[in-house]
């Protein structure tokens, strides 16, 4: 089966093309090069429609417990946007935590092959994988949540052998399906079960006496040693508090050159200056990242409207917990793994915090120059729910819609906002294409996604080229996932079952000793029930793995 | 039939085998140490087993095939039967729902295509905690968690020992937990004096002590609980049994915990409004977290219940009780209420899906039912039609999800019978409407 794309403008950064008109062919489902004298089974005219791969979300929280519970706790949330049954696709709800299947098809309608959960709680990986696997559509992958979990914890506390606490994250990331690991508010969702209130870079848990700081520089010289391509994805301490930008950059500062991710830094770039102590770390957070290599970055831009926090920072949103709307906030200590919190939140743009929030990740997109480093995100739905990407891109590319909406909001914020003003950047096709695309599919080591060069998979999005970018992105031509057409004018026309991505980094399996003594010990789960195998995954699911490469390890 | 569920034919198993490290599926809290062996006499629990999991497991299963109005028939004839019943209903009722993940998500999908009602035959119970979570939110801890911290329990007007066996042995008595901190000897506290104590004992108990209300006032000294914390003055208490010095003194070891836990079992709280009782709970934990740490642990979720609700909810948006009538789904958690519609004669097709304990039956009614049952299900009559259908757990594997809503456990096929998954039969009507 071979497929031809022809006289697109194409941008595909990875390969270095900006904009030339190129033709594309995928025959079985993989891009190839040029075969301009075979016949093409299809023939797609696409001249003067942009052409790009199949966008990627990093970070957005698909699928798991808290996203269920969520989905429980907001029955207002979904009643107001139902979407029926049809021959092809598969009724459900929308809104800021859809169901399942429908998140798969908005996120395809929407010009998206790829989304990875952020925060998969080792205790509930079987769950996030169900619910992955009833997301259509899409490729997808989880980062298992580590850091807080008492068996790593008493590993550092005790000073076991680095080479023990390196496999027990592989062996985690191998039981879990897992291809990353993240660490939210390091140590501080443990501290809280103790009843620690906040717990900065450098203070000591009650009960363990680790730092975050150690925490953070254990876990990320795990992966960069395990050779695992996506580097430690830093929740970082302190979220949502004015003042942060200093634990934030202390917090980039500690790395001391090894390779970390930080992201939703808008939450984590907080300063304490103007007449109401609250203002925007943007610029430092900018400057700072800007002359350190080894670190990447993703935005949680906030975007108004109603919406529904959800984290495993049980500490910090137990703390906004206050601030919830409607007032129901869900706080839960998990497992001796993890915690979660589930706080909905309005974002209103006539709130002066609110509108800071969205004044600083626009500033932190606007200031920060190398979009290889930078993802686009709204950290859904934490910042704004998914489906207000299009809306978020228009504000990158178009510096006079972007004007016209700073307008509108709180205006002691705008008072506050000097600084983005005075940008006048506006993104480029080539850079939203790194910020969505080539930039994530590098990060995360998907070697065959998000670009368009012979070997990728045929996943591809056309747009129509509108001067209104909002509409432009919200609602592309046309969509392939793995050659096949899935989308045409932004509708679901047919539906596929995306693959699942891990890595499987090498482990000394003596790990599992001490593991099946802790288990036995102390947990309600055995270890050998604990392990999330393939067959779950391709039959019970029926999905696909994809084994991406991972370095080799060091010692 | 497509087999979505790991099942061996039964020509390939040795004739005895023993299984470790087996998921209890008859139980909410899905303990998964047991070693079940099976003989050519049947299942036998050999270790880590209470009343209800000998009672599940060792079951022996009455002999069963597909039936049409009571006439044995061939399966397939059965599911072109169920298929004729379901194409022309114009409001299925899809009840029951003890099954496992696989076995709900075909569930949804035919709700889905033949425009029916989704609802879990425990729901009610279960509502008592959805209402009171939709409307103020909580905070919640899980089995593993508690286990290793909790220095205080609260058994909050329910019977948690009759309903789970093992919860004080696993639970509130480990022989070991992970923090020196908190205290070895855990204080139990009982709210209800027709409660079973029996199961407060072991090394790690320390008091055990008893507020002699009714079970069902337990809600009404909580009140009185959280406004004693708050330094209220109150009346002395109208509940017979109990001293206004004896809930000054829960107080004070309400304060002085270092982990307290709150446990209720929705389906112990059997009366009207039994949804403010739970928000007393939930209230009093959020009250004490303003300066220490507490959490609520709210048990039962029997017959896949737990399940149910998550597998509709994400697949939904909602937690049960959603209509498909209009192609999309429409939550009234009273208007689409199984058990109610059946009793207001509501719906024109009842199917029923019983496929882990035998007892889980229709309330009686006029309309024509499609049972998925497991053998010797007590039906009063026999159904329109009647396909028996294998355990998940014990004749096929499966997943259920627990009743603290993190943990998914996988379930092993040991191969009691050979019977279909409620996933194949359900996905085999669907591929024939």
């Amino acid at each position: 089966m071979l497929i031809k794309l022809t006289g697109g403008k194409v941008y595909d950064p990875a390969n270095k093309v900006s904009g030339q008109v190129r033709d594309i062919y995928v025959e079985n489902g993989k891009i190839v090069a040029a075969k301009p004298n075979a016949r093409a089974d299809a023939t797609y005219d696409v001249k003067g429609r942009v052409v790009m791969a199949g966008a990627i979300d990093p970070h957005t929280h698909i699928g798991g417990g808290k996203m269920t519970i969520a989905r429980m706790l907001l029955p207002e949330d979904h009643q107001g946007d139902p979407v029926t049954r049809t021959s092809l696709t598969r009724a459900g709800s929308g809104r800021a935590v859809p169901s399942t299947h429908v998140t798969g098809y908005r996120y395809a309608e929407m010009g998206y092959t790829a989304c990875f959960e952020p925060a998969m709680l080792p205790a509930n990986a079987r769950q996030a994988h169900m619910e992955m696997g009833d997301t259509p559509m899409v490729d997808k992958g989880a980062f298992a949540m580590l850091g807080s979990d008492d068996f790593f914890l008493r590993q550092l506390a005790a000073k076991k052998d680095f080479a023990a606490i390196k496999d027990y994250v592989a062996w985690t990331m191998h039981a879990t399906q897992a291809i990353a690991v993240k660490v939210v508010n390091p140590g501080g969702i443990s501290a809280f079960k103790f009843n620690q209130r906040k717990l900065d870079l450098d203070e000591e848990h009650v009960y363990y006496h680790v730092t975050p700081r150690q925490i953070i520089i254990t876990l990320a010289r795990a992966l960069e040693e395990l050779g695992v391509t996506h580097p430690l994805h830093i929740h970082g301490c302190n979220l949502g508090i004015p003042g942060n930008i200093e634990t934030t950059l202390d917090t980039i500062r500690a790395a001391e050159g090894l390779r970390i991710h930080m992201t939703h830094t808008q939450f984590l770039s907080y300063g304490t200056e103007g007449d109401r102590k609250f203002s925007s770390g943007a610029a430092r957070l900018a400057e700072l990242v800007s002359k350190t290599p080894n670190v990447s970055i993703d935005v949680g831009q906030v975007l108004f409207g109603q919406t529904c926090t959800a984290s495993g920072d049980s500490m910090r949103q137990f703390a906004i917990a206050k601030s919830a709307h409607p007032k129901k906030p869900v706080i839960m200590d998990i497992e001796c793994d993890a915690g979660c919190g589930v706080v909905p939140m309005r974002y209103r743009n006539k709130s002066f915090v609110n509108a800071m929030q969205w004044v600083i990740g626009l500033e932190t997109f606007l200031l920060f120059d190398d979009p290889w480093r930078m993802f686009l995100t709204t950290d859904h739905p934490n910042g704004a729910p998914f489906y207000f990407y299009p809306h978020l891109i228009r504000l990158l590319m178009d510096k006079s819609f972007r004007d016209d909406m700073l307008q509108k909001i709180n205006p002691d914020a705008q008072a506050q906002s000097g600084l983005l003003k005075s940008l006048r950047r506006e993104y480029t096709f080539d850079e939203i294409a790194i910020l969505t695309r080539a930039g994530p599919a590098r990060s995360l080591g998907l070697k065959d996604r998000g670009h368009l060069g012979a070997g990728a998979s045929g996943d591809i999005t056309v747009y129509r080229d509108d001067p209104d970018r909002e509409a432009m992105f919200a609602k592309p031509e046309l969509v392939f996932k793995n050659g096949e057409l899935i989308v045409k004018n932004g509708k679901v026309v047919k539906v596929v079952q995306g693959a699942t991505h891990v890595v499987r980094p090498d482990y000394d399996k003596a790990i599992e000793k001490p593991l099946k003594d802790y288990f036995d010990r102390y947990l309600t789960v055995r270890m050998e029930n604990f392990k999330l195998a393939d067959e779950e995954i391709i039959r019970g699911d029926k999905g696909s793995i994809v084994v991406q490469p991972t370095g080799a390890r060091v010692a | 039939m497509p087999s979505s569920n790991a099942r061996k034919a039964k020509g390939e198993r040795a004739s005895s085998e023993l299984f470790e490290n087996v998921t209890n599926p008859f139980c909410g809290t899905l303990p998964d140490d047991l070693t079940v062996e099976r003989t050519d006499k049947g299942l036998k629990v050999l270790k880590n087993g209470c009343a209800k999991s000998v009672a599940g497991f060792e079951r022996k299963l009455p002999p069963a095939s597909p039936q049409v109005k009571g006439k044995e028939v061939d399966l397939a004839k059965a599911i072109q039967e169920a298929a004729k019943l379901i194409g022309k209903a114009a409001l299925p009722l899809y009840g029951g729902l003890a099954t496992d993940v696989e076995g709900m998500r075909a569930t949804m999908a035919l709700a889905e295509r033949s425009g029916g009602i989704v609802d879990h035959a425990l729901s009610e119970a279960q509502y008592r905690n959805f209402k009171i979570l939709q409307t103020t939110g909580w905070i919640m801890s899980t089995l593993t968690e508690t286990r290793n911290r909790a220095d205080l329990f609260i058994i909050a007007g329910s019977d948690i020992h009759k309903l789970h066996p093992r919860f004080f042995e696993t639970i509130v008595s480990p022989p070991d937990s992970m923090f020196d901190v908190t205290a070895p000897k855990r204080t139990v506290v009982f709210i209800g004096k027709g409660l079973d104590r029996s199961g407060a004992k072991g090394a790690r108990i320390g008091e055990v002590i008893t507020l002699g209300c009714k079970d069902e006032q337990a809600a009404e000294l909580v009140a009185l609980l959280r406004a004693r914390l708050r330094g209220f003055r109150v009346k002395p208490p109208k509940l017979e049994g109990v001293t206004l010095a004896e809930i000054d003194a829960l107080a004070e070891r309400c304060r002085n915990a270092k982990y307290g836990v709150v446990v209720w079992a929705p389906p112990s709280l059997n009366f009207p409004f039994a949804e403010l009782a739970v928000e007393q709970f939930t209230g009093l934990v959020k009250d004490l977290n303003q300066t220490i740490r507490f959490a609520g642990l709210s048990l039962g979720g029997a017959e896949g219940a737990i399940t149910a609700g998550a597998v509709c909810t994400w697949i939904s948006g909602y937690p049960l009780r959603v209509s498909y009538a209009s192609g999309a789904p429409d939550y009234d958690p009273y208007r689409w209420a199984v058990g109610r519609m059946l009793k207001e004669g509501e719906g024109d097709l009842l199917v029923w899906i019983a496929s882990i304990s035998p007892d889980l039956v229709p309330s009686p009614t006029k309309i024509p039912t499609i049972v998925l049952g497991t053998p010797g299900l007590a039906l009063t009559e026999p159904p329109s039609v009647f396909i028996p259908v294998g355990t998940p757990g014990v004749d096929h594997a499966g997943r259920l999800v627990r009743v603290d809503n993190v943990v998914t456990l996988p379930l092993k096929d040991l191969g009691r019978a050979d019977l279909p998954p409620v996933a194949d039969v359900l996905s085999a009507i669907e591929a024939a409407l």
